[in-house]
């Protein structure tokens, strides 16, 4: 182990892999729209550990200013993802992402 | 060992809700348990001595964006989507894809971990805050700029797609 981790940094590799993982299994399997976008939030709070665990190992604290705009993304990304599915919900009432087909012959 | 202890309970918790989260049917209490999500990943930020960005994941993800969530929740949610298959057809497929590329992932980690290096010598500098500060106003103050103007396109774009008549 390194003199200045907690803990070696495969340990926290592995969380961010297995958090990743369970949040590409969401996106992927479920049919409401909503879950997805809360899996896809998931996704990127797995590669904020990364970030921040590599950036506590280089003792630089560049992979923390990476966190924060991952993080200022997200909400973005929420913000203007909620808002399609209200104004969607709204037209058709259904938030499953089967049944939003209408670009599909 | 205290270190050990916490990191361990921490990545338990935020293992346990994350696959709850997956698989619940109500997504009012998948939303729960995303924020204990990420409330345990803002404790393993903690034992990391981030303690900026500790604070900031617990005001702005679990306060901002998880409001916003649990927001539209209530605005969108039908009692009869709980009857609902949760679901979709493709879910052994997807079960598998994802298993195969985390497979992958945990490979190319395996290969790669004897070019990883032993790490810096020096420990981080106890004062985060100010280094974070000094960093994101110097080094990187345009990248912040730049987000800046993200956030005004993304707060534009949610008022219009929000609106009752577009």
């Amino acid at each position: 182990m390194q003199a200045g981790m907690p803990m070696p940094i495969d340990a926290y590799l592995l969380l961010s892999l297995a958090l990743f993982t369970i949040g590409v299994v969401g996106v992927l399997t479920r049919r409401n729209v909503i879950v997805m976008l809360m899996s896809i939030e998931l996704i990127l709070n797995a590669v904020n550990i990364n970030l921040v665990a590599f950036s506590r190992y280089w003792g630089a604290v560049d992979g923390q200013i990476f966190a924060i705009f991952i993080i200022t993304d997200a909400a973005a990304e929420a913000a203007v993802g909620l808002g399609i599915i209200l104004a969607f919900f709204r037209n058709r009432q259904t938030v499953l992402a089967d049944e939003m087909d209408m670009l599909r012959w | 060992m205290l270190n050990a202890v916490m990191f361990f309970f921490f990545a338990a918790l935020a293992l346990t809700s994350a696959i709850l989260m997956v698989t619940r049917r109500n997504i009012v209490h998948g939303a729960v348990f995303l924020i204990t999500t990420l409330l345990a990943t803002a404790g393993i930020f903690l034992q990391l001595q981030a303690e900026f960005l500790f604070v900031v994941q617990i005001i702005l993800y679990v306060g901002g964006i998880m409001v916003l969530f649990v927001f539209v929740i209530m605005l969108v949610n039908l009692d009869v989507s709980l009857h609902l298959v949760q679901f979709n057809r493709q879910r052994f497929v997807a079960g598998v894809l994802a298993v195969v590329l985390a497979a992958q992932v945990l490979g190319a980690f395996w290969v790669g971990r004897a070019s990883l290096g032993p790490g810096a010598k020096q420990v981080m500098e106890p004062k985060n805050t100010e280094a974070v500060g000094q960093a994101l106003f110097q080094r990187y103050m345009l990248p912040f700029e730049i987000a800046s103007i993200l956030l005004l396109v993304a707060m534009i774009g949610a008022v219009v797609m929000a609106k009752r008549r577009v």
